[in-house]
């Protein structure tokens, strides 16, 4: 059973209306609680539960990549008894955000971003060295989607 | 458009997450010593001039019963990826669609596609949606499910990409 079942009407509003688009206005909760019928008080309530019970990462800004420094996918094979091991020494890079495993030859697949490109291939020689595993290096080279964020259906 | 040290700390400041304040803008602001202002008037700027692409709710999927994350992979002509990239991306389904490099012999997809679903049945489904699409223009394709997330944190613009 996931949280969503559990959500009040405001939290969904949320999450529908404001993936994008927050009000650039000093009180920015006071304006999306005249949009969405609430009081600016219960907005940043609806906004600390949805925090707490894990639903929201975060409220923030989503950069556009390669304008502010330079990321890329990258994805290594690694043995199945050296899952955890290759992982541990990918996440101990400050500049590793994500890492997931997945089913395929190439299980392990993570996004290094750094201030510029020598330095993202600096971390991928890095890790190369230290697991001694040769790095997939699959940096964007066009976007298509128009990231409005994620439709989530409630039903 | 060029982005300043203050533009960076202010994105910075932002992407990690807005305070749940009545006013955030003023809390960055005391917090980078600026005017609330020209906190507010610089973000803008940047939304503008494509920098930062929005700001808002960033849900985590997982927590709203999206635990199957498909990350589709498709063998597409290069030439024609631009074109075929943009259908797949415009899909509501497809939450991110990028042309990335092949590594031949290692590995022949140049066309990604993340799709997200309550059950493998519904991300197959999508799966399909693509493969109609894209028909013989693909050549071949997988779905690289993740069984695991290793680490996840925010994008920090220092490390920005």
């Amino acid at each position: 059973m996931s949280v969503a079942a559990t959500l009040s009407d405001l939290e969904k509003g949320l999450i529908d209306q404001y993936q994008r688009g927050l009000p650039l206005v000093s009180r920015p909760y006071a304006a999306m609680a005249e949009t969405l019928g609430a009081t600016e008080d219960a907005v940043i309530q609806a906004l600390v539960n949805l925090q707490k019970n894990g639903v929201l990462s975060r409220l923030g800004a989503v950069v556009t990549p390669h304008r502010a420094g330079w990321s890329t996918l990258a994805a290594v094979s690694a043995p199945k008894d050296r899952v955890a091991e290759v992982a541990a020494v990918i996440n101990d890079f400050p500049t590793v955000n994500h890492n997931y495993e997945r089913d395929h030859h190439y299980n392990i697949w993570f996004v290094v971003a750094g201030s510029d490109k020598a330095s993202v291939f600096e971390t991928l020689r890095a890790i190369e060295g230290r697991t001694g595993l040769k790095v997939l290096d699959l940096p964007m080279e066009e976007a298509f989607h128009i990231d409005l964020g994620f439709k989530v259906t409630w039903s | 458009m060029i982005l300043d040290d203050t533009d960076r700390q202010i994105v910075r400041a932002t992407q990690e997450g807005l305070p749940l304040d009545p006013q955030p803008y003023h809390r960055v602001a005391e917090a980078l010593n600026l005017d609330p202002a020209d906190v507010m008037t610089r973000v803008r700027r940047m939304l503008d001039g494509g920098a930062i692409r929005r700001i808002g709710v960033i849900p985590n999927h997982y927590a709203l019963g999206y635990t199957f994350n498909g990350m589709t992979v498709w063998d597409v002509d290069d030439a024609r990826v631009s074109e075929l990239g943009a259908k797949v991306g415009a899909l509501d389904f497809v939450s991110h669609c990028y042309h990335r490099p092949r590594h031949l012999p290692l590995w022949r997809y140049n066309l990604f596609a993340m799709v997200h679903g309550r059950s493998k049945d519904a991300v197959e489904r999508q799966v399909e949606r693509i493969a109609e699409l894209l028909g013989d223009e693909a050549h071949d394709h997988r779905i690289l499910y993740s069984t695991r997330i290793l680490k996840k944190t925010g994008l920090r613009i220092k490390e920005t990409g």
